[in-house]
């Protein structure tokens, strides 16, 4: 799995390209951990319009970073959903704590 | 009837490989994109487990069983690990026992979710099978 990333201002704009399964979680999760540890950052933006397979591991990958931009006191949009990654989510119950937008566009103005 | 069986070490890597294993071995039944998808995802969880809980990453065979009935599809995931004491327990939506490593114990949820039967059948100590089983795609009478 390919990860994306960029900033802007105090936005993290992270693209997930490929599989999110328990073996691409870890270097998500260092990827976009190591980020958001930066005083720099303060939300971010999760681009999931590439994703092409995702599981539970992503869930919890997911819930991971939520809980970290919650401490900090920022915020985070997911877009690029398409049914399939929608359904995942809301088994996992994210649907209900994190937001959703129809593009990075309009997630970048919801922040 | 059709069957396959694989066997493949219990690492990570091997996760996306089982599921496009048995997706394909499914594909005759002409499945939609969503059945193909729910059934890489269920098979997913099964085979994260065994790496991440029955075999803790330690090193560890799984086998997967495949079968083709009609239009049904069953699959079975064996392992030979720590076997789980409480099952009840285990299949409860958020339960996990590793929250240190962000997993967000949703796997047998997702699995009975996605497919029309789940059964979980383990001895603790000894290992653990997974059988679950989906109704793909139409039966076409003429297709071969």
């Amino acid at each position: 799995m390919q990860v994306q990333m960029f900033r802007r201002k105090k936005d993290l704009i992270v693209r997930l390209k490929g599989e999110l399964d328990h073996h691409t979680a870890i270097t998500f999760r260092r990827a976009v951990e190591t980020e958001l540890k930066k005083d720099t950052i303060q939300n971010l933006v999760l681009n999931m319009q590439n994703l092409t397979f995702m599981d539970s591991s992503g869930i919890g990958a997911i819930l991971g970073r939520y809980k970290q931009v919650k401490a900090k006191g920022g915020r985070i949009v997911i877009c690029g959903l398409n049914k399939y990654n929608k359904k995942i989510l809301e088994i996992g119950g994210l649907l209900k704590i994190i937001p959703v937008s129809s593009s990075e566009r309009q997630a970048l103005k919801n922040l | 009837m059709n069957y396959m069986t694989l066997e493949v070490p219990a690492k990570s890597e091997n996760e996306s490989f089982v599921r496009v294993v048995v997706a394909a071995f499914a594909a005759r039944l002409d499945p939609t994109l969503e059945e193909i998808n729910e059934v890489k995802t269920a098979v997913s969880e099964a085979v994260t487990n065994c790496i991440l809980h029955a075999y803790e990453n330690e090193q560890g065979l799984i086998k997967v069983k495949a079968y083709l009935k009609k239009n049904k599809l069953s699959v079975e995931i064996h392992d030979t690990g720590k076997g789980i004491e409480d099952i009840a327990q285990a299949r409860e939506p958020l339960y996990t026992d590793k929250p240190e490593l962000e997993r967000s114990g949703m796997g047998f949820t997702i699995m009975e979710n996605f497919m029309d039967e789940l059964i979980v059948e383990s001895l603790p100590r000894e290992g653990t099978v997974i059988k679950m089983s989906k109704v793909l795609g139409k039966i076409v009478e003429n297709s071969c």
